[in-house]
């Protein structure tokens, strides 16, 4: 199918600001779905709320549009009652790392077979451009005229630390890499998290000076790395990117189907 | 494999918004915006169909179609 044949068309022009990398992230999903070959009725898209969660009612899956921080909650009911579906999650860094901090360390924990989408951009996109956990030390935010005194969390570090077994990072310039990397996350059988490093030329860009959608993009290309190339030993301030975990768990719905069965036997 | 041939650049011009990225990464600068800030196939025999734009239009708004 081409990929038009996953989208709601009568949504588009989406929402999105001329050059928003959320736009990008939507398009490689959708190629990784179409190289998958899996038809619409087996993948479910649960977001939250902010820019990055408007992507849920692009897509012509089932789809749930839910609460801001709480997607990965909502996302835990439809893969508990309907395991055999594919859940995907894209979430904002704000929505994934601030408000939904929580739900996202505790899921990863369980090891329960979803794929969590950061699509970071740095900022409170949908808001109006205050800071978020993930903006770092010295960035310019509405809510941050004087420069951020906030380090940021490492959405890799922090995911392979609470236990995700699928760990990966790309960025909007890397589409191929990133097309490629979200299909190995779908297929992964586990909690799989994709940070995707996406512009907002609107809040972030403008605010820190980051020029046009492009400049952020060159920016990705020039200041990323594969993961484990001499590049970084050279030049520790490069981001790596890649897979950095992918390893097999027991995963959560399947043990807690083990638990039913045990219940079921003692009971009988 | 052979080399694909360009049919044609089909663009969307009610979905583009002009942000320019196909612009900015066409290796063969193909591409332009036109007085409307909407894309257009400039140098369409430049074209080597690489479908780096189609991959990273945030608009679905380009794709290239090959014969
Ligand atoms: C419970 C709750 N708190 C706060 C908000 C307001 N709110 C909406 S979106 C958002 C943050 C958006 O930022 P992010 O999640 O990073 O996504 P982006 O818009 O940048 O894609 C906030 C604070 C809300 N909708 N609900
Ligand atoms: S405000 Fe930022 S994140 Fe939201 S649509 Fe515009 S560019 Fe994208
Ligand atoms: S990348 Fe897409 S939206 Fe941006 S100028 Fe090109 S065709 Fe238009
Ligand atoms: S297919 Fe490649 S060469 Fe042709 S217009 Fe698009 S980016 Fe340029």
């Amino acid at each position: 199918m081409a990929i038009k044949g996953y989208i709601r068309e009568r949504f588009f022009p989406h929402i999105w600001c001329p050059g928003c990398g959320h736009g990008i992230v939507l398009n490689s999903l959708l190629r990784a779905i179409d190289k998958l070959g899996m038809s619409k009725n087996e993948i479910v898209v649960v977001s939250g709320i902010g820019c990055s969660s408007r992507i849920s009612g692009y897509v012509d899956f089932h789809t749930l549009h839910t609460l801001h921080g709480r997607a990965l909650a909502f996302a835990t009911g439809v893969k508990m009652s309907l395991p055999e579906l594919n859940v995907i999650v894209p979430m904002g860094d704000g929505d994934a790392l601030a408000i939904g901090g929580n739900h996202f360390i505790h899921s990863a924990r369980r090891n329960i077979d979803m794929t969590a989408i950061v699509m970071n951009n740095r900022i409170y996109g949908m808001t109006g451009g205050q800071y978020s956990p993930l903006s770092g030390y010295g960035t310019l935010a509405t809510t941050a005229p004087y420069t951020n005194i906030d380090n940021a969390f490492d959405t890799v570090e922090l995911a392979t630390a609470a236990g995700a077994s699928f760990v990966a990072r790309s960025t909007t310039y890397h589409v191929q890499q990133l097309t490629k990397i979200l299909k190995q996350a779908i297929l992964h059988e586990g909690f799989s998290v994709v940070e995707v490093l996406s512009q907002c030329p609107t809040y972030f860009g403008r605010k820190n000076r980051k020029g046009t959608a492009a400049d952020m993009m060159e920016y990705y290309k020039n200041n990323t790395t594969p993961v484990g190339s001499t590049a970084k030993k050279e030049n520790p301030d490069l981001i790596e990117r890649g897979v950095f975990v992918e390893k097999e768990m027991p995963e959560y719905c399947k043990e807690y189907d083990k638990i039913i069965e045990r219940a079921m036997k003692e009971s009988s | 494999m052979a080399k694909p041939k360009l049919k044609a650049h089909v663009i969307n011009r009610e979905w583009c918004k002009g942000c320019g990225i196909c612009v900015h990464f066409c290796p063969k600068n193909v591409l332009e915006l036109d007085e409307e800030d909407k894309v257009v196939a400039a140098r369409r025999e430049d074209c080597i169909c690489c479908k780096m734009c189609e991959l990273r239009c945030p608009d679905l708004a380009i794709e290239i179609e090959t014969e």
